[in-house]
């Protein structure tokens, strides 16, 4: 990097002075090493964690959390969040269902219902937060949350809708080789995201309205637009991963999604990014996803009870973010 | 103590932080009852000084004689035993209690000291004997949120003064005063030295060291260079010895041929706001608007840059009609704003060099939608390479730049914005005096390549040296237009206060 008129200031502060964009290279280490120590342990603790078998299992259980991750990390990337992927995951599904088996929409036509559903149904969120100037997504979301839920459950009399052609369950069921197409799509939706937020002018406008959002707007940065894509997208990945959740089981199911956006949280928090926003890298955040199932996997192949796959999930939590912290002070002080 | 030792010595005092020298061996002398400046550029260790006295942090090395006693470190607590008090920019005052509650805070009176009852009556009579002994009208019961921010400081003074403070140290007082209000704080001053307690007034206003202070310290990069009595030097001189070289010609400008009309205001209006606000800015031109704080000339230009609505009034860039209904639209007509506060407007702190110079329509850098990072750095570096800004490189977190390169960095991101109109809202404020002086030329260089620039500016000196015309705002209202020739303070000030004169 060159340096223009550098004043002298030697390496390891030209290091600290770096854009924490920047620098989330430096954090992805910390975290990839604990997964690994993780798969280690795991590895160690029981014989069959290792296999072909369950590590894809791991990846296909983690393919629908990964995706619903996606929105909820650029919802916090903003400075906000998304409490409703949940209810829009079984909301989407719902509606895709009634339109598969009810009104006899071929499956191409569902799938397209669902998404657009999704999307829908985020562009509401946003729209609330926009032009109702609610105060926090929190609020719109938290609102979203259960209104969808209630229309998911109200549209069948809280029954499931099963057997679907096999067209719908594609991206949830079906394999290409030993390899499954969640898999795949998890790793496509990534690589796209990426690229979407680092090489593109409106997903560079996504982290400055996270990182200052009045200089954004000033500096002529559709504050509005960004914050509806946002939410919009969220709800578009949520009806997604729905999609691939209905593949895997073969049901749509109104309590489908049901406390999706905790783990969703978590993932993106352990990956690192800040809750006030503009901090953070989707590559990141699928490191989270795979954390959090590797460790529900690992606990699982255990016994454990699930009550303590809970405990665990928290606890996760608080030591990924305190170890953050304590890595920030110490850099701080100086060496 | 002996009598004839000062009341501060300080001795070789040394700070290191990563990768900066922030003290270097820095000596400095006050007795009872001196009012002592300290002037320096931004970075040159002012604050890191007044830190170590205050106990905030400890020095490296180097010696702090108070009162007697020699101290290798101080803390908060120590400071305030000792009787150092410090009087903050960001006022330390609870605005919910009162005066008197506020001036005892830590140290109350009580009544029946078990049961914790306190003796307001106490409490407010000795309040009240302080204030008005220093002179003041102010009541101890008033709520402090409730006075002025100048009546606030006085009442920051008085908790100095009750606590038998013997040096109160004064960082930047007069930066959120009024012309009167500076006056009072300046009475007080006196007051309090006549008691025989020793002011360490650090100040960039070197008018005001010169008027108030018996003797002055100088810093730069860190270390003191000069220490005099302030009857044997004169504010060029300080200047000089500030910067390290000569400040010729403090307003450098330039004029710059006039061409056509670029800015057309006509009848701007805002409900309780902005009232008929109608000028004109001409290519090669630098207007300047004067006016008291509140005056609303930062509304007027919100306004036309479309940060806030309007209720009428036409805007017409270079002939033709312009609606302006939201931040983008003023950009697209080439109009830039430089907002007057910087960290909260106008940058994204905890993003790079890089990214803040190009946030102005950053899709123009995109070939078919692909942004390259290679080609936001490239451009952002030839814009800071041209503004000599000084950076440890185009991924540098904008935070950590001192006030004078982040107000760079927005010039930067501006200019790549190709902007025909620039409004600069203070832009000098919070930088020091060799930026100022870059600041200044760069103006004068966008006026000679033909483009319009608006100037809102506080400081009646800078207003008068850099603007061809001025225009005075009063309340909303533009008051008076003055060519810069005519200019004098006091028009100024008459107009800016909403009184006529004539001209």
């Amino acid at each position: 990097m060159s340096k223009i008129d550098a004043v002298g200031l030697p390496m390891d502060t030209a290091k600290k002075a770096k854009s924490p964009a920047v620098t989330g290279q430096l954090y992805r280490l910390g975290v990839l090493l604990s997964l690994l120590l993780l798969c280690c342990v795991m590895s160690v603790l029981s014989s069959r964690f290792l296999t072909m078998d369950n590590l894809m299992n791991v990846a296909s259980q983690a393919a629908v959390s990964a995706i619903v991750s996606i929105g909820m990390f650029l919802s916090i990337l903003t400075a906000g969040i998304d409490l409703s992927v949940g209810s829009i995951l079984a909301l989407s599904t719902m509606t895709m269902g009634v339109a598969s088996a009810r009104w006899g929409f071929g499956p191409t036509l569902s799938i397209a219902v669902c998404l657009g559903a999704g999307a829908g149904l985020g562009f509401v969120n946003g729209i609330l937060l926009t032009k109702l100037h609610l105060p926090h997504p929190f609020i719109s979301t938290l609102g979203m949350q259960k209104m969808a839920r209630g229309i998911a459950l109200f549209i069948t009399a809280a029954a499931p809708i099963s057997m679907f052609p096999d067209e719908i369950q594609f991206l949830g069921n079906n394999s290409v080789g030993t390899i499954p197409v969640s898999f795949l799509l998890v790793a496509v939706l990534y690589v796209l995201m990426y690229l979407f937020l680092t090489r593109t002018a409106t997903g560079r406008h996504i982290y400055a309205v996270g990182g200052n959002k009045e200089a954004a707007r000033l500096s002529g940065i559709k504050v509005n637009g960004i914050l509806n894509l946002v939410y919009t997208i969220s709800g578009f990945t949520a009806a997604l991963a729905g999609l691939v959740l209905a593949g895997r089981v073969n049901a749509v199911y109104p309590l489908a999604g049901l406390d999706y956006e905790t783990d969703a949280i978590a993932a993106v928090i352990i990956g690192g990014a800040s809750f006030f926003g503009g901090v953070g890298s989707i590559g990141n955040t699928i490191i989270g996803v795979l954390l959090i199932a590797v460790l529900r996997n690992g606990l699982n192949l255990l016994n454990v009870d699930s009550a303590f796959q809970t405990f665990a999930i928290g606890a996760v939590i608080i030591v990924a973010v305190a170890v953050d912290v304590l890595r920030q002070k110490i850099l701080k002080s100086g060496r | 103590m002996d009598a004839s030792e000062p009341l501060l010595k300080v001795e070789g005092l040394s700070k290191k932080f990563p990768g900066v020298l922030a003290l270097s061996s820095v000596d400095l002398e006050a007795g009872a009852g001196e009012v002592h400046g300290i002037t320096g550029e931004n970075g040159a260790g002012k604050s890191t000084l007044i830190k170590t006295l205050t106990g905030a942090f400890a020095p490296d090395s180097g010696t702090i004689r108070f009162d007697g006693k020699v101290y290798d470190a101080l803390t908060p607590r120590k400071a305030m035993q000792i009787g150092i008090a410090c009087i903050y920019q960001e006022l330390n005052l609870i605005p919910h209690l009162t005066v008197a509650e506020n001036i005892f805070l830590g140290r109350e009176i009580y009544k029946n000291r078990t049961l914790g009852l306190l003796d307001r009556k106490a409490m407010n009579a000795r309040a009240g004997e302080v204030l008005s002994g220093l002179g003041l009208a102010i009541r101890p019961d008033a709520k402090t949120g409730s006075l002025g921010v100048g009546h606030q400081q006085m009442v920051e003074i008085c908790r100095a003064v009750c606590a038998n403070a013997k040096l109160i140290i004064m960082d930047e007082p007069t930066s959120s005063l009024s012309e009167k209000e500076a006056e009072d704080l300046f009475r007080i001053i006196a007051e309090v030295k006549a008691r025989g307690v020793t002011v360490l007034f650090i100040s960039h206003r070197l008018d005001e060291v010169k008027m108030n202070c018996d003797r002055v310290t100088v810093m730069r990069d860190g270390q003191t260079v000069a220490h005099f009595a302030m009857a044997d030097s004169s504010v060029d001189e300080i200047i000089r010895l500030m910067v390290g070289r000569n400040i010729q010609n403090k307003y450098p400008k330039v004029k710059a041929p006039l061409g056509d009309v670029l800015l057309s205001v006509e009848g701007l209006g805002r409900k309780g706001v902005l009232k008929d606000i109608s000028f004109e800015l001409r290519a090669g031109e630098v207007l300047g608007f004067a006016g008291l704080v509140g005056a609303g000339r930062t509304e007027m230009a919100r306004t036309i840059v479309g940060a806030d609505p309007m209720d009428h009034g036409v805007i017409r860039v270079a002939g033709k009609e312009v609606t302006i209904r939201e931040p983008l639209d003023s950009i697209n007509a080439g109009i830039a704003f430089l907002t007057e506060n910087r960290k909260e407007q106008g940058l994204i702190l905890i993003q790079s060099v890089a990214f803040n110079s190009t946030m102005v329509k950053m899709n123009k850098y995109a070939r078919f939608g692909y942004l390259s990072p290679k080609r936001i750095d490239d451009v952002a570096e030839a814009t800071s390479r041209e503004l000599r800004l000084k950076t440890t490189g185009m991924d540098m977190m904008v935070g950590k730049l001192s006030g004078g390169n982040q107000q760079k960095v927005v010039i930067a991101k501006w200019l790549l914005s190709k902007a025909r109109i620039f409004i600069f809202d203070e832009p000098t404020r919070g930088i020091d005096v060799g930026a100022k002086v870059e600041v200044y030329k760069l103006i004068n260089n966008l006026v000679a390549e033909g483009a319009g620039v608006i100037i809102i500016c506080s400081e009646m000196d800078e207003v008068m040296g850099m603007s061809d015309r001025i225009l005075v705002m009063h309340e909303g209202q533009i008051t008076a237009e003055l060519k810069q020739e005519d200019a004098t303070q006091e028009k100024i000030m008459f107009a800016a206060s909403g009184v006529g004169f004539t001209s």
